[in-house]
């Protein structure tokens, strides 16, 4: 288990220096100088130009990139463009928000996507399969900051249960999770979809299996079948599907922080869109890179453990 | 056409016809799209006329969906913003396909180390979240619809390249192809009279689903300004624009937002359906 831990570590590394050198080489292709971006457009040329020497811009282009990877690895995410505060605190400021916000929509698509999808699968063609089918399709064709809106109209406006935004006071646990729960619901919705979809789809196939039908005949109880000859079968699809998913819900997060205010890594990516502050949205950028490359690692190291042929290959 | 690819398209279209979820997103689609097209005639307002007598009026006869705070009608805005969100979806679905074809046909096609530096360069674009990619790109390009039809098109290139290179892979050994070569046929030849045709099918039924992708990415950056630039009506920008006034007038926000979960429901069922035929072992 070590060495296939290993290997799919280090097949991580290109996949996050591909990322890397995709999102140095946007940002310098951007139109616009960002000397300029940082300091408006009435700055002088000479405030400029000393601008332009401070961020680097003047080396060439492969000493820029040499020094962004080397800075990145130290950890330094260099300064903001628009109010000189180091990037790397404010990222560490919002952080916590989104890492509580898309764990806790992942955790509840886990909690209710699974048992929903094994139950349609087992009441196929029944009125809660046929519910569960309609579910499933409206939460892959809703967009997150809409079914966000509907929460906050319902619970916020209406029944006044829920804070209309903003994410709490992070010291404060009872404030914290009074102002989680309707974005991650609104996140939560969306994955239970996807995961009720995927593991309705799993469980059909396996169902019909020719082991199925031998540890039945074996004499084990029902709930034995299910559990350990079809779900855990099921899980690898399931799996890599949750792997695929839980990148969709960092996508979906940001639209989510910017629907309720809430600080996180997406309000801070969409703040610093609008103002141009590209050192900023590297940087974000790079962070968003590292959760893939986590979540994949997560994923492969999961189906490792589901599935012991895949150690070996 | 053989006797066997007709029994074989029969078959398909009974099935097609028989899934009913399939069949209401074939309807759904279809009722956007001529609402889309007939948008001109059949609005009952001008979308972009203001009348601040009118404004944050609820629904009544004369505006069944209301009107905004600039007194605009929200029914012909919501008609008007179709036209956007599937010129956008369709558009730049159109442009993945062509892009991400071309990606996959040739990394299939050439195999050996081209094929290694784009399929590689796919798995990593698709493993990263579309709409930050579409944010990004869209950031760096600015707003306006051909820079977002080009920006949404580049996100789902990808996608395409993936489905393109594995049929590729497999009709590239194919006899006929051998043979094309054989009679000295050029690999534009080939590509074009004997590999596109072949996997086109698989393409265009993934192109029905991720229409509906397009249209949600579409909605996504419209909402948060980086989409069509107003006052040009589209529902992403109608929904920002709602929900200052989600106290008083709800209606704002929750009408266009129902416009695209219909839109995109129709695509994802019509989609769903398609892929069903065209792959029964896929269904979901």
């Amino acid at each position: 288990m070590l060495s296939y831990m290993l290997r799919r570590i280090l097949v991580s590394i290109p996949i996050l220096l591909v990322v890397l050198t995709l999102v140095f080489l946007l940002v310098r292709i951007a139109p616009g100088d960002p000397a300029v971006a940082a300091l408006g457009d009435y700055a002088s040329q000479e405030a400029v130009e000393r601008m332009r020497e401070r961020m680097g811009l003047n080396a060439p282009l492969w000493l820029q990139y040499v020094h962004f990877l080397g800075k990145l690895v130290q950890g330094d995410f260099g300064r903001s463009l628009i109010n000189d505060v180091p990037v790397s605190q404010q990222i560490r400021r919002v952080l916590p928000y989104t890492l509580e916000l898309t764990g806790a929509g992942i955790f509840f698509g886990l909690l209710f996507g699974v048992p929903l999808g094994v139950v349609t699968a087992l009441r196929r063609n029944t009125l809660l399969d046929y519910g569960g089918r309609i579910f499933g399709l409206a939460g892959l064709s809703v967009p997150a900051f809409y079914l966000g809106i509907l929460l906050m109209l319902l619970f916020s406006v209406q029944l006044d249960w829920f804070p209309v935004v903003g994410g709490g006071e992070l010291s404060d646990l009872r404030d914290n999770l009074h102002h989680l729960v309707l974005p991650a619901l609104s996140l939560g919705l969306i994955m239970t979809a996807y995961i009720t979809r995927m593991t309705r789809s799993a469980m059909l196939q396996v169902l019909n299996e020719d082991y199925m039908r031998t540890a039945r005949a074996k004499g084990l109880r029902e709930r034995i079948v299910l559990l350990r000859h079809g779900l855990r079968t099921a899980l690898i699809p399931i799996v890599s599907v949750i792997g695929v998913y839980s990148i969709v819900l960092i996508g979906s997060s940001v639209m989510t922080e910017v629907v309720f205010s809430r600080p996180g890594l997406g309000k801070l990516m969409v703040g610093a869109m609008k103002q141009r502050d590209y050192t900023t949205l590297q940087s974000i950028m790079v962070i968003y890179a590292s959760f893939v490359v986590i979540i994949n690692l997560v994923t492969d190291l999961a189906y490792g453990m589901l599935d012991p042929r895949i150690r070996y290959q | 056409m053989s006797e066997q690819q007709t029994s074989s398209r029969r078959r398909q279209w009974t099935t097609f016809t028989r899934n009913t979820t399939a069949l209401i997103g074939l309807f759904l689609a279809i009722v956007v799209t001529a609402l889309a097209v007939l948008a001109p005639w059949i609005s009952p307002h001008d979308p972009l006329k203001q009348n601040v007598y009118y404004r944050l009026k609820g629904p009544e006869p004369t505006h069944p969906l209301g009107v905004d705070d600039f007194g605009r009608d929200v029914l012909s805005r919501i008609l008007w913003g179709a036209r956007t969100s599937l010129i956008v979806g369709l558009a730049s679905v159109g442009v993945g396909m062509m892009l991400g074809t071309v990606m996959g046909i040739v990394a299939g096609f050439k195999g050996g180390p081209a094929e290694y530096a784009i399929m590689r360069g796919v798995d990593v674009l698709l493993s990263f979240p579309t709409l930050v990619m579409g944010l990004m790109v869209m950031a760096i390009l600015g707003s306006g619809m051909l820079k977002l039809i080009l920006a949404i098109g580049v996100v789902m290139s990808p996608r395409f390249a993936r489905v393109a290179h594995g049929p590729t892979l497999s009709v590239r050994e194919k006899e006929y192809v051998m043979a094309a070569r054989a009679v000295g046929a050029n690999d534009l030849r080939i590509l074009r009279r004997h590999i596109l045709p072949n996997i086109f099918g698989e393409i265009l039924v993934m192109a029905s689903l991720w229409t509906a992708t397009a249209i949600r990415i579409e909605a996504n950056l419209s909402f948060i300004g980086l989409g069509v630039p107003p006052p040009t009506p589209t529902w992403g920008n109608m929904i920002r624009d709602g929900v200052k006034w989600l106290t008083n007038a709800p209606y704002l926000s929750v009408f266009p937002g129902l416009a695209i979960l219909i839109t995109v429901l129709a695509f994802n069922m019509l989609g769903d359906g398609l892929r069903d035929v065209s792959d029964p072992k896929l269904q979901v």
